[in-house]
């Protein structure tokens, strides 16, 4: 991406860092790119150009730990270019993009394919790539060769690692490179053929459906594991049920090295939402009971949740309006993150911008190591998501500017929206 | 995404109970050796993703004692087989001319997806785990011939709750007209959830406490192949749950014994229950035509 050369200054918004520990009315100068100066309000004069922040968050860049962008192999569902410019929309400034295309991303070259300005990004993409050959489960790819390319974690989303011995070594590996691991927890052998949580509603649709259990089981085990090797380094994806948190809870008491991330739509909707075989809600972790969300809004409160992430995954209406068991598993969330994270969060169960603001930047920024991003210290680089927390208004899924609508918040009335995304000093989206 | 269009018959759970009514009141004037040309003209799809013999003759038989023209569609030998989607072919059916579509397949909330795209009436024959609207009403239209009304009855419904439609149904249906229903099976086939489908449900793992006093035995059909599954032995399930003359007698003196078929003598029921006195198996399927005619009346606008 070209660095902004001009100055630009962020005046009169109130500024939330957490890395910083700074929640009050402040100016930012960004120059070069980066942050070249944050003072008290009216410190700060002589930039080429000004943005007129009042009544607005400045927050540092958000940052998505779980994207699916489907390329390489499947554009007709999402680019690097669409899927950036649907995280800039929601005012995410770096994504990090799952493996789990056509083919897999377990090489350095699909790395830096990834990476090339060929794609179209507008905004930073992190890869993370396979953990094993192919997300076969068999072969652990090359770490460090991945790592070097720019990957910043390995995983086989979508196919957990189930094996104990290959969850061992790349834990081990992992924690020889200092590179996370991350587990999409779900044994699928107590999953065939399910489309749903397992309780009173797919009971009544008369639907298969997962237990919570076939979460918590590989996440207990995976702590397990993370407590013995030392300096390993753990991240539950998509955390959805409460005894999966329950593990999460003893492993990071324990001291170990491990974090997770939890979705807006398990945040907001439960197993009963699915209502008459939505297809737009079904996913894969499923929505969750009421109490599994309660556990989870909990978490999300008291710090034990590490980053909000929003699995976006894109699919084509083909693929979405068939019958409920054949659905593709998956809904699109770049663009609703924020929104729902302000109206369930803060404003239904009052946990304070500040925290959301962290689960959102420093959080996610710490879980990967994604230096410089995530706050807005001077020197960093200057990645902005600037937000009006008051701000109501209506998603249309037709109008997003991904390639799919796959999502179940279509003509969802929301508060919070993103007013502009800037990533390396530049603009990336305005809100009209 | 749209409404169902009126007339359709997707599950007994969102039916209001003055439908319910109106339909067995309907059904119990129809006659199938009477011919009515209520719907001469009219093009009725019966539309089967899954294998039947009782549903699909039944249905077929009801739309011809109504004068309507029928076409059967099945995986095999169609465009089905060519991976040809549910609302295509419902797309291609409606565009050949046909008024209503009687779907059964294999997925749960298939006929909801058709009905949501289609302004044709859809009439759901079985969807899955889910429900089999025209059963539960063949079978309250059974009971009310044996019982006459719904009023203080009970009704035990055992085997294999969880894979069926046709239990599901009959716990929505019963229980909007008061009936207490007690479920009974091993907890892998009657999960402790069951209950939940709907209040005035109760389950039980002892045959003989399902048994005591109730006015309706309903049995189900239960698949080898799924006990295996399940890890239960047969002989268990045999000792356990199967319907015998002596277990007969813990109901009431005058209690029916019903099955949606297709039954398996010797496994969930003995022979001698089958053929014996209480059964009422071959009334159910008897009553499938009229119960038929009355959903297919309705679905095409003659069901005054």
């Amino acid at each position: 991406m070209t660095v902004e050369r001009k100055s630009i200054l962020i005046k009169g918004g109130h500024l939330i860092d957490p890395a910083a520990k700074i929640n009050a009315p402040m100016d930012l100068l960004l120059r070069d790119g980066r942050v070249a100066e944050v003072a008290a309000p009216n410190k700060i004069h002589g930039a080429d150009e000004k943005f007129d922040a009042r009544g607005l968050i400045v927050a540092p860049g958000f940052i998505d730990l779980h994207v699916h962008l489907r390329e390489p192999g499947q554009n007709y569902k999402e680019t690097v270019a669409s899927g950036t410019a649907a995280a800039a929309a929601g005012g995410f400034t770096s994504v990090c993009t799952m493996p789990n295309t056509v083919p897999v991303v377990d090489t350095a070259e699909w790395v830096s394919w990834l990476k090339h300005p060929e794609r179209g990004a507008v905004v930073n993409v992190f890869p993370i790539a396979a953990a094993t050959k192919g997300s076969k489960g068999g072969t652990l790819t090359d770490f460090a060769a991945l790592q070097r390319a720019g990957a910043v974690a390995v995983t086989d989303d979508g196919k957990p690692i189930l094996d104990d011995d290959i969850m061992r070594m790349a834990l081990r590996l992992g924690a020889e490179l200092n590179i996370p691991v991350v587990q999409h927890a779900e044994d699928t052998r107590m999953t065939e053929n399910c489309s749903m949580h397992a309780g009173p509603t797919s009971f009544r649709l008369g639907l298969r459906a997962a237990s919570a259990a076939a979460e918590a089981n590989v996440v207990d085990r995976d702590v397990t594991l993370a407590q013995q090797i030392r300096e390993s380094r753990l991240h539950v994806a998509h955390l959805s049920t409460s005894d999966a948190l329950k593990a999460v809870r003893l492993g990071k008491r324990a001291k170990a090295r491990v974090t997770c991330e939890v979705t807006p739509h398990h945040f907001t909707l439960i197993d009963e939402n699915v209502g008459q075989y939505d297809t737009n809600c079904k996913m894969n972790p499923p929505l969750r009971s009421a109490a599994d969300r309660e556990a989870i809004l909990v978490a999300l409160a008291d710090g034990t949740v590490d980053a909000i992430a929003t699995d976006h995954a894109p699919h084509a209406a083909h693929e979405k309006v068939v019958e409920f068991e054949r659905a593709a598993f998956g809904i699109t969330g770049l663009e609703t993150a924020l929104g729902l994270a302000v109206t369930q969060l803060h404003r239904e169960h009052k946990i304070p911008l500040t925290r959301i603001v962290e689960l959102f930047t420093s959080g996610p920024g710490r879980v990967f190591d994604l230096h410089e991003r995530g706050t807005l210290l001077r020197g960093s680089f200057a990645d902005l998501t600037i937000f009006d927390p008051k701000k109501r208004w209506t998603y249309e899924a037709a109008k997003s500017v991904s390639l799919s609508q796959n999502t179940p918040f279509d003509g969802w009335q929301l508060t919070g929206k993103v007013i502009a995304t800037m990533v390396g000093g530049k603009f990336v989206y305005r809100a009209a | 995404m749209n409404m169902p269009a009126r007339g359709s018959l997707l599950g007994i759970e969102h039916l209001e109970t003055k439908e319910i009514q109106g339909l067995l009141n309907l059904a119990r004037r129809m006659n199938p050796q009477k011919s009515r040309p209520l719907l001469r003209g009219k093009r009725v799809v019966l539309l089967f993703y899954e294998a039947s013999t009782r549903t699909r003759t039944s249905f077929e038989f009801a739309a011809k004692a109504l004068g309507a023209t029928t076409t059967l569609v099945q995986s095999s030998g169609s465009s089905i087989e060519k991976g040809e989607s549910v609302i295509d072919t419902g797309y291609t059916l409606r565009a050949v001319g046909a008024d209503c579509i009687v779907m059964r397949h294999p997925s749960a909330g298939a006929p909801h997806l058709m009905a949501s795209h289609l302004d044709i009436p859809i009439v759901n024959a079985g969807d899955g785990m889910h429900e089999h609207p025209s059963q539960a009403l063949l079978d309250a239209l059974t009971i009310l011939k044996h019982k006459r009304s719904f009023k203080a009855l009970q009704a035990t419904i055992i085997g294999d709750i969880f894979h069926s439609r046709v239990a599901r149904s009959a716990c929505h249906l019963l229980t909007r007209f008061g009936v207490k229903v007690v479920l009974c099976g091993p907890p892998e086939l009657v999960p402790d959830v069951s209950a939940s489908l709907v209040p005035g449900l109760r389950v039980t793992r002892h045959i003989e406490d399902a048994l005591r006093g109730t006015d309706v035995v309903m049995l189900l059909r239960v698949q080898k192949e799924r006990l295996a599954g399940q890890k239960i032995r047969l002989q268990d399930y045999i000792a356990k749950y199967q319907m015998t003359v002596a277990r007969v007698k813990l109901a009431k003196r005058d209690a029916i014994v019903m099955h949606p078929g297709p039954i398996i003598r010797g496994l969930e029921l003995t022979a001698e229950v089958a053929d014996g006195p209480q059964s009422v198996i071959v009334d159910e399927v008897h009553n499938g035509v009229p119960t038929r005619m009355a959903i297919l009346a309705r679905a095409l606008g003659r069901g005054k």
